[in-house]
């Protein structure tokens, strides 16, 4: 509680430093990774740093409600959402107005020497610390709870609302209403029968070699059936044809040999006469 | 030290925070530097409620949480509709002002 008065301690200052650039690192790269998820990890990061800072300074509620809802559930929430859209949408690097980059880099540049040098200008030497504050009610959080429920009592209730505004918008706006009545079971079944497929679908891949569902499976002229992958994949094209693999395969093995050969034996030949015998062999 | 160093952090926080809301384009990461500078505001809320000696700097800064709890489940589930039907995360390509 000491800690709190105007000025900080030397533990506090070394604190400061070195958690500090962390901080500034963490929200660096929060703008300049590429990929969403590597900026929320950095910025969960820099988050858990300004925890530290707000214990510090002697907001303990603060501080753990920082950690609790901004890294907990804040976070998490952006790491779901890019789980959901981000992780294969790349940040495009065209710029649709020309010079905007740079012209937002050197605004921010002179925005942040603005703020930085009106806080420099001002007269802030005089600390009061929070050690009287804190210990008014009994501690920090009985003092917090002290003025929500009677000072702030109503803008504390507006928050309910507003919450519950928040939950009901999400609602709203993630809801997608169904346009098409749901096939019951019956019908399912009855278009199942009806359908010109009676049996069960041939299974996908290729015995021996490969049988993941999204290869399909080849017909004795070797090209790829379409009745045997899901519509899903085939509508995503994740569709993997393997039935080239083989060929192309045994084409690498033997033009690697043929080069060994022609490096070892005969630097002349190339291997052509070899692979145009095997050819044939195959044939 | 000084605590006034808090206000400096704060100010530099927020300052990148706005400009990767200026440089960036996806609308994920746009929101991440939203919150970077909600953050760094709360910050100074805290440090400005320890240079006064009271706690009502940290009672704005807990209400600047909830707004921004609320903001967060609001614009995600916006990006999330928006990329529904555009399949696009990019700010660039809402343009049109209409789905």
């Amino acid at each position: 509680m000491t800690a709190l008065a105007a000025a900080a301690s030397t533990g506090e200052a070394v604190q400061f430093w070195v958690l500090g650039v962390v901080a500034v690192i963490g929200a660096l790269s929060t703008v300049l990774m590429k990929k969403a998820v590597h900026s929320a990890l950095s910025l969960a990061g820099t988050m858990i740093v300004l925890a530290v800072f707000y214990l510090a300074n002697g907001a303990y509620f603060l501080g753990i409600v920082q950690i609790v809802v901004y890294t907990g559930a804040i976070m998490m929430l952006f790491l779901f959402v890019v789980m959901l859209v981000g992780v294969t949408a790349a940040d495009s690097l065209k710029e649709t107005l020309k010079g905007q980059r740079w012209l937002a880099a050197g605004c921010g540049l002179g925005f942040g020497v603005l703020l930085i040098a009106g806080i420099g200008n001002a007269s802030l030497n005089s600390f009061n610390g929070l050690g009287t504050a804190n210990t008014a009610h009994g501690g920090n959080v009985e003092g917090l709870a002290s003025l929500i429920f009677t000072k702030y009592v109503f803008a504390f209730e507006i928050t309910g609302a507003l919450l519950i505004t928040a939950t009901v918008g999400a609602m709203v706006l993630t809801h997608r209403e169904r346009t098409e009545r749901a096939r019951t079971q019956r019908e399912l079944s009855e278009e199942r029968v009806r359908g010109t497929q009676l049996p069960p679908l041939p299974a996908p891949g290729v015995y021996a070699r490969h049988n993941a569902v999204d290869i399909p499976g080849l017909l004795p002229d070797g090209t790829p059936s379409d009745l045997t992958v899901m519509r899903t994949l085939r509508d995503r094209g994740q569709i993997r044809d393997v039935s080239h693999e083989s060929l192309d395969r045994l084409k690498a093995l033997e033009q690697r040999s043929g080069e060994r050969l022609g490096r070892t034996a005969e630097p002349g030949r190339t291997g052509e006469p070899d692979r145009a015998d095997e050819e044939e062999v195959a044939k | 030290m000084n605590p006034v160093n808090y206000l400096y952090l704060a100010a530099l926080l927020f300052t990148i925070g706005a400009a990767g809301v200026l440089i960036r384009r996806n609308a994920i990461v746009l929101f991440m530097c939203v919150e970077l500078m909600l953050n760094a505001c709360n910050l100074a809320l805290v440090t400005f409620s320890r240079m006064h000696g009271n706690l009502d700097g940290q009672i704005i800064a807990f209400f600047t949480m909830v707004v921004a709890a609320a903001e967060v489940v609001v614009g995600l589930a916006i990006i999330v509709s928006v990329f529904r039907s555009r399949h696009s995360a990019s700010v660039d390509d809402a343009s049109l002002m209409k789905l």
